[in-house]
């Protein structure tokens, strides 16, 4: 008997050896591939969402949307003494940020991560010649101290609430020669060793750094030899890109690849639903509520949108909550404005505007808006109460969900055309010019505490004279939002900025400058046999914690 | 024969130059630019920073001018640096080129051979059953979508027998030829049975045209077996209009594969291209596309060449 037992625990455990061994790669399937490695160039998801298996930020927005060190030893703040609020030249108000990187980091090839990395980095990032299409982790400072090798103190040029977030830092022994060498600008962006030589171990400061690159098809990546933290759980991980999702499906079924990245870069939620529907056991299905906002833009200058009562109407003859049952089996959260209910500000005091045919008609018909023979409104001068409804052609969701609000509002006796555009036209023209009609339905994202500034500050509004840029495609523009999102950007005090956010949603349900629709969820597809996997639903990916994903 | 080949170069450094200014204008009249691909859903882009970038990228100077920069440097043998892969263009494009050789030369000759074995079958017996069975596999050929076609191997194959590779060009850890050559059959036989049927059918038009002309029934009169008729009386004379056919799909193979690309994760020429246009990466692009208008003008020079040989009556 106890030889049975014996034989079966060694049976089990060379079971256990084996199908660990059979799990020590993960081959992730992509639908997109990074247009660069370098870590600031480009804000692409995927980018960051490959990066973040090799590459770590100081800080990090967790699975549970509060910020934390990943780089730092400790987070900084005022309660802890590492950040403190000084007397600038100019005579304003700025701040002295410490941060303290952890005591064992290094890179790939055994250089340690320091804090002249730090400065390094910030030169780099302040640079505009550069071309880091988002310097704002960086220039926020107007200098910097290093006071050991893993000591720095940043100085930021004004007060404000996004002091404790810091992006990635770029290893100075390896692109600093890049740097000194570049003669003008922009000799950065093509000399940079990210791109000219991904597989050079010093570039990565993560559990795992790249071995194989091939431009456009997939990339290897094995633990680092230099990381500190806990130990990778693979010996190899593999982004794979197959651009096609039918395919990407097939490969998921076949064992080409162990899974799906669910950051919007992989399978649409249609496509998961309808996978867990035909393979419920064949794997692990998770749908975590994002940040990317859906929503309808509308237009502010068209004459039949100015009036409050419509823009509530529209809103109110919406039936969001069956349409997100529907298309989405319910893993979609319906919008009261922006703000998720997962952010820290979010306010549970603002109304939800529920579905209510005969309350949109009677609000329209208090505008002065009356069903004509066709069953179309008509008002008092003749004007059918009649929009153009555009998003991105092709997108097979979004197409469903232009269906289903057209026959909503049709029912209020509205009249919607649709009108689709390739991505490429509306968001390169249409909307960054302005020149929609009516509505407009994409999502934007943004980052946990981000303010609302680029779309709805009103110096956000893309115009000639700023070349077009800004995201403020509705052109909102209200003075007591324009303060409230000052305060967001500088307040310190969390209360205080509860009471202001919760003003800015105020304001926006109010007066409903868009209509929202739901939050995004990410649709993750994993293998049943993978442990420590936790998606995020925000901007800091599941990857930048992926030394916790191993075999079962 | 020397002042034919002079012409037809001159002819095609023309048709290059025109095509290049073409090219570049059609990228840039395209609705928006890199760095509204750039700047989407970031955070950090404010209007100082997107003015920075265009300078940077060269996007605040006119088009003629950009193109001009372009055309003086590409004939320096410097086609510039591709946006959307972050390398120069030439790292990118021959990586890609060399992947499109493997895959639409294989099939390339795979759907010649396979044409011209049905093509001549189905013509020495029009209307008889093997006609009817040629006939049905070149329509379905024909007719059937690539990308319906590949998505019924794959599931065949890699879902269901687990006997090939789904996507991808070779295994990571492994990448010999044998493994190369697996990843390569299935979009191979894909790409060889969709240009097999059309191939198919000219060939066989052409035989069926060919085998009623007077030479052949001459030579069947003067006692000539039935395979040198076919093979040398019959097969030569048909070949001229395929010729034709097959150059400008010999053209068409270096920038026209992009769904089977696209569905098996092959990393070749038409997928390089069609990312570039979206992207509107204008070097990358640019350079795909003229690469593509060189091959179509060299295979049909090549077909020229090749009707003075099938046809001694034909002179250049």
């Amino acid at each position: 008997m106890r030889y049975s037992i014996a034989a079966a625990a060694l049976a089990a455990a060379c079971w256990a050896g084996a199908a660990q061994a059979q799990h020590d790669t993960l081959s992730i399937g992509i639908a997109q591939f990074p247009s660069s490695l370098q870590p600031d160039i480009d804000a692409e998801v995927v980018r960051s969402y490959a990066m973040g298996f090799v590459i770590r930020q100081i800080t990090a927005f967790g699975p549970d949307w509060k910020n934390s060190c990943l780089l730092c030893a400790e987070l900084p703040t005022l309660d802890n003494g590492l950040v403190k609020i000084e007397d600038r030249p100019d005579g304003k108000k700025g701040m002295a940020v410490t941060i303290k990187l952890k005591p064992d980091l290094e890179w790939g090839d055994g250089v340690p991560v320091t804090a002249k990395d730090i400065a390094f980095t910030w030169k780099l990032g302040s640079d505009p010649a550069s071309g880091f299409s988002n310097p704002n982790p960086w220039n926020r400072a107007s200098s910097v101290d290093v006071v050991d090798d893993h000591t720095a103190v940043m100085h930021l040029t004004r007060v404000r609430a996004d002091y404790n977030q810091w992006d990635q830092i770029l290893p100075e022994h390896i692109e600093g020669p890049v740097v000194a060498k570049a003669a003008g600008a922009g000799d950065y962006l093509t000399g940079t060793v990210y791109n000219r030589a991904p597989l050079t171990p010093g570039l990565y400061d993560g559990p795992y750094m790249i071995t194989g690159y091939d431009s456009g098809a997939q990339i290897v990546m094995e633990p680092n030899p230099h990381w500190a933290g806990t130990k990778p759980g693979f010996k190899r991980i593999v982004l794979k890109h197959i651009e096609n999702t039918a395919a990407l499906q097939a490969n998921l079924l076949s064992g080409d690849v162990d899974m799906v990245a669910g950051e919007g870069i992989g399978l649409t939620i249609d496509q998961v639903l309808a996978l867990q529907k035909q393979h419920p056991d064949a794997f692990h299905y998770e749908f975590r509520p994002s940040l990317a906002f859906e929503h309808i833009d509308l237009k502010k200058e068209n004459p039949l949108l100015a009036d409050v009562r419509v823009r509530r109407a529209l809103l109110m003859a919406m039936d969001r909550q069956t349409m997100v049952e529907k298309l989405f089996h319910g893993t979609q959260k319906v919008a009261t404005t922006w703000v998720n209910p997962l952010n820290p500000y979010y306010d549970p005091s603002i109304p939800v505007v529920n579905f209510d045919l005969a309350g949109a008609q009677a609000l329209l018909k208090e505008a002065g808006w009356n069903p004509g023979a066709d069953g179309i409104c008509t008002n008092a001068a003749g004007a059918r109460l009649s929009f153009e409804l555009g998003t991105t052609a092709g997108n097979r969701l979004r197409e469903l969900q232009e269906q289903v609000l057209q026959s909503n509002l049709k029912n209020a006796c509205v009249e919607i055309t649709l009108k689709n555009e390739p991505a490429r036209t509306l968001f390169g023209e249409t909307l960054k010019k302005r020149l929609y009609t009516g509505m407009e339905m994409y999502a934007w994202g943004s980052n946990v505490t981000e303010s609302p500034l680029r779309t709805l500050g009103s110096s956000q509004i893309p115009t000639v004279a700023n070349n077009y840029g800004g995201s403020n495609y509705i052109a909102f523009s209200d003075p007591k939002m324009d303060a409230d999102i000052d305060v967001a950007e500088t307040e310190l005090d969390p209360a205080k900025q509860k009471l202001v956010w919760a003003d800015m949603q105020k304001i926006y349900a109010e007066q409903l400058p868009v209509l929202p629709l739901f939050f995004r969820s990410e649709a993750h597809v994993t293998p049943t046999w993978l442990r420590g996997y936790q998606p995020t639903g925000q901007g800091d990916l599941s990857s930048y914690w992926a030394e916790n994903w191993h075999p079962a | 024969m020397k002042r034919f080949l002079l012409a037809r170069t001159g002819q095609a450094a023309l048709v290059l130059l025109v095509m290049s200014f073409v090219i570049y204008s059609l990228i840039g009249l395209m609705p928006g630019d890199p760095i509204d691909i750039m700047i989407a859903s970031n955070p950090g882009a404010t209007p100082e920073v997107v003015a920075h970038l265009r300078a940077i990228y060269g996007l605040d100077q006119p088009i003629v001018l950009r193109y001009a920069h372009w055309l003086f440097a590409a004939l320096h043998g410097d086609f510039g640096y591709s946006r959307t892969h972050s390398q120069p263009v030439m790292v990118v494009l021959l990586p890609a080129l060399w992947q499109t050789c493997k895959l639409m030369l294989t099939s390339f000759i795979l759907s010649v051979a396979l044409a011209f074995l049905l093509g001549v079958l189905a013509a020495l017996k029009p209307g008889g059953i093997l006609d009817a069975i040629v006939s049905l596999f070149a329509f379905a050929g024909i007719s059937v979508p690539v990308f319906w076609l590949a998505l019924v191997f794959i599931l065949i194959f890699a879902v269901t027998l687990h006997a090939l590779p789904a996507s991808g060009i070779s295994t990571v850890g492994d990448g010999g030829f044998v493994d190369q050559a697996r990843h390569l059959i299935l979009p191979v036989t894909t790409l060889a049975l969709a240009n097999t049927g059309q191939f198919t059918r000219f060939v066989r038009a052409a035989m069926i045209e060919t085998l009623r002309m007077d030479h052949v029934r001459t030579a069947r009169a003067k006692g000539a077996g039935e395979g040198r008729i076919v093979l040398i009386h019959a097969l030569r004379n048909a070949m001229i209009p395929v010729v034709t056919v097959m150059a400008l799909s010999f053209g068409g193979l270096f920038s026209g594969a992009l769904i089977t690309e696209t569905m098996f994760a092959q990393p070749g020429m038409g997928k390089m291209i069609y990312d570039a246009i979206l992207g509107n990466d204008f070097n990358l692009a640019l350079t795909g596309l003229l690469f593509a208008t060189l091959v179509t003008l060299i295979s049909n020079l090549l077909a020229d060449l090749a009707y003075g040989w099938l046809d001694p009556r034909i002179s250049l």
